[in-house]
């Protein structure tokens, strides 16, 4: 199913044209800001020198810091009055980063969640639980609206009081729900304790944190239903940038709207197909905030072009945004790793916290686990037993010793917004 | 010979090595007006587990277990062993000879005297071998 066809399944020499015609227009909308005008200008580039696609790579990146930088409104490429929502990104460090949209971006980006949802076969026959912040997170508004675009039946549970939730779900025949995965595992854990089967639910869109093939089976089989990895970012409008059609192997990305580049982090070079790098992203319609190269940190890597679905060329899943990416002793650790290993070991939980810290010049990372109530034998030696293994299965997969500690089951935090398992306590220590 | 009214139900609660948690399992089981007759903690790499011998072992058990707490059940027996110095190597040696072998032990002198408390890994095997020993065992019933 499509919801417009024409732009989804847009390919070849009238993809480039539009996206050439649509990046002209960016560039010149990008002038209207005062960062873009400077930077274009230090670098001796003229809008009008941008005549084709490749073009794109003089123009320098823009970061997240430099949008940080122009706190609060300096990203703007249009009057505050015609600016009709500001959402702002968790900034994990310093101030935020604001997003405004105008009333056209609201519609572009509502189209999007639409095209998202329809593609999986969503409709406005189905009951939509959408179980997000619905503040300044783009995650709640974004699929919300969407949503409603589709005409589907939307509640807007929002975040807490899972026991309600779980409720709602059951008395309202919710067939769709909206999360972050690990909220998601702590519903089912929640609803299975409350003896409740979730019979009318159906499709699961799970985003905003990266997840593992493992997760996926796990929560498909404890809720019985289907899920899909979404992708987005607040700089891109917000979740809908891409999302996994029903093949579920890899991300269709919106080539219509955004134009993608992978680039090698270090050289800032272009990669090609099948190349693993960073992805790099120029919006090519957005009015209020445009951007021009946005290094984005995620790592992905573009997939080649032949989905049956007849949409355009998928981006792998994300393997992890490089901001909780760890480097452990020169080892890069995502705590997607640590989740997908501990979901293979049953005597465990699937909740964990990792802490780093240096320790006489060395890092020492420590996961915290939960020992599963079923796994406990009551002999210290079973435990230890225990221990060892999940020791030893990190080290298998991250290439790296680590310490770990059992903790008592349900003695770990639960996540509702975006899970924060990772407390780096190396600040400056060398 | 009955052995199995020899066999005590001794229960066993994980902990996390960290302040409070001895107080969390004494209060509950104060709440719950279980007595706690002996215990020991076992510490291995920042967890550990807390062993008791109590009056109600099932009540303990649901009550840690609905608080939180993983809780099991560990099958140990108890010999009697005079509160003199010399005893415990008595009692020590008969087990020795009978060739005995003790995973983990703990002991307290109470009301009945001074008992050991031992966990072994054949039970039945270790009830038989410690009657034949000369030794006395104390019925699971004296303690629940």
């Amino acid at each position: 199913m499509f919801w417009d066809k024409k732009n989804e399944t847009l390919k070849g020499e009238k993809l480039e044209a539009l996206q050439l015609k649509r990046l002209k227009q960016t560039i010149r909308q990008s002038q209207k800001v005062e960062f873009y005008k400077k930077r274009l200008a230090e670098n001796n580039i003229r809008p009008e020198d941008i005549k084709t696609l490749d073009d794109i790579q003089k123009i320098p990146f823009t970061r997240k810091q430099d949008l940080r930088d122009g706190y609060p409104f300096g990203f703007l490429a249009v009057p505050l009055k015609k600016v009709v929502r500001i959402h702002t990104t968790s900034g994990t460090t310093g101030k935020p980063t604001v997003v405004g949209y105008t009333r056209k971006d609201l519609d572009t980006w509502a189209d999007l969640i639409a095209r998202n949802m329809t593609m999986v076969g969503i409709t406005d026959d189905d009951v939509f639980q959408n179980m997000v912040n619905y503040g300044m997170f783009t995650g709640g508004l974004g699929f919300h609206y969407g949503a409603e675009k589709i005409g589907m039946t939307v509640i807007p549970s929002a975040t807490g009081n899972t026991k309600r939730q779980i409720e709602t779900m059951k008395d309202f025949g919710v067939t769709t729900i909206h999360c972050t995965p690990s909220y998601a595992m702590h519903l089912s854990e929640v609803a299975e304790e409350m003896h409740v089967s979730l019979d009318s639910l159906k499709t699961g869109i799970f985003g905003a944190e990266s997840w593992s093939e493992t997760m996926r089976k796990s929560l498909e089989n404890r809720l019985e239903i289907t899920a899909y990895d979404s992708y987005g970012l607040s700089e891109l409008f917000g979740p809908g940038v891409a999302f996994e059609c029903p093949e579920r192997n890899g991300l269709h990305i919106w080539h219509d709207v955004f134009l993608v580049e992978i680039i090698n982090p270090q050289t800032g070079e272009q990669l090609g197909d099948g190349e693993r790098g960073e992805l790099v992203v120029t919006p090519l319609v957005k009015e209020a905030m445009p951007l021009l190269r946005y290094r984005i940190g995620d790592i992905t890597m573009k997939i080649e072009d032949d989905c049956v679905c007849k949409r355009g060329q998928k981006i792998a899943r994300i393997t992890g945004r490089s901001d909780d990416m760890l480097v452990i002793r020169g080892i890069n650790v995502f705590p997607s790793q640590i989740e997908h290993v501990l979901l293979k070991i049953p005597e465990v939980g699937n909740q964990f916290m990792v802490y780093v810290d240096r320790v006489n010049h060395l890092d020492e990372m420590t996961v915290d686990v939960e020992i599963n109530r079923g796994y406990f034998s009551g002999e210290l030696a079973d435990l230890t037993r225990i221990q060892k293994k999940v020791v030893k299965e990190l080290g298998d997969a991250l290439d790296l010793r680590t310490t770990v500690k059992l903790v008592e089951p349900g003695s770990l935090p639960r996540f509702e917004g975006k899970a924060k398992r990772v407390i780096d306590q190396r600040g400056d220590k060398i | 010979m009955d052995v199995k009214k020899y066999v005590i139900k001794q229960i066993s609660v994980f902990s996390e090595n960290r302040p409070g948690r001895l107080a969390a399992i004494a209060h509950a089981l104060g709440e719950e007006k279980v007595n706690i007759l002996a215990f020991s903690i076992a510490e291995a790499n920042g967890f550990g587990v807390v062993r008791a011998l109590v009056d109600q072992p099932d009540k303990a058990y649901k009550k840690l277990s609905s608080i939180g707490f993983n809780v099991a059940f560990t099958d140990v027996i108890a010999v009697r062993m005079e509160d003199r110095p010399g005893g415990l190597y008595e009692i020590a040696k008969m087990l020795g000879d009978a060739n005995i072998n003790i995973e983990y032990s703990y002991a307290y002198s109470g009301k009945e005297g001074a008992v050991l408390i031992l966990r072994v890994d054949q039970v039945i095997d270790a009830i038989e071998k410690i009657s034949k020993s000369g030794a006395t065992l104390i019925e699971s019933s004296v303690f629940h």
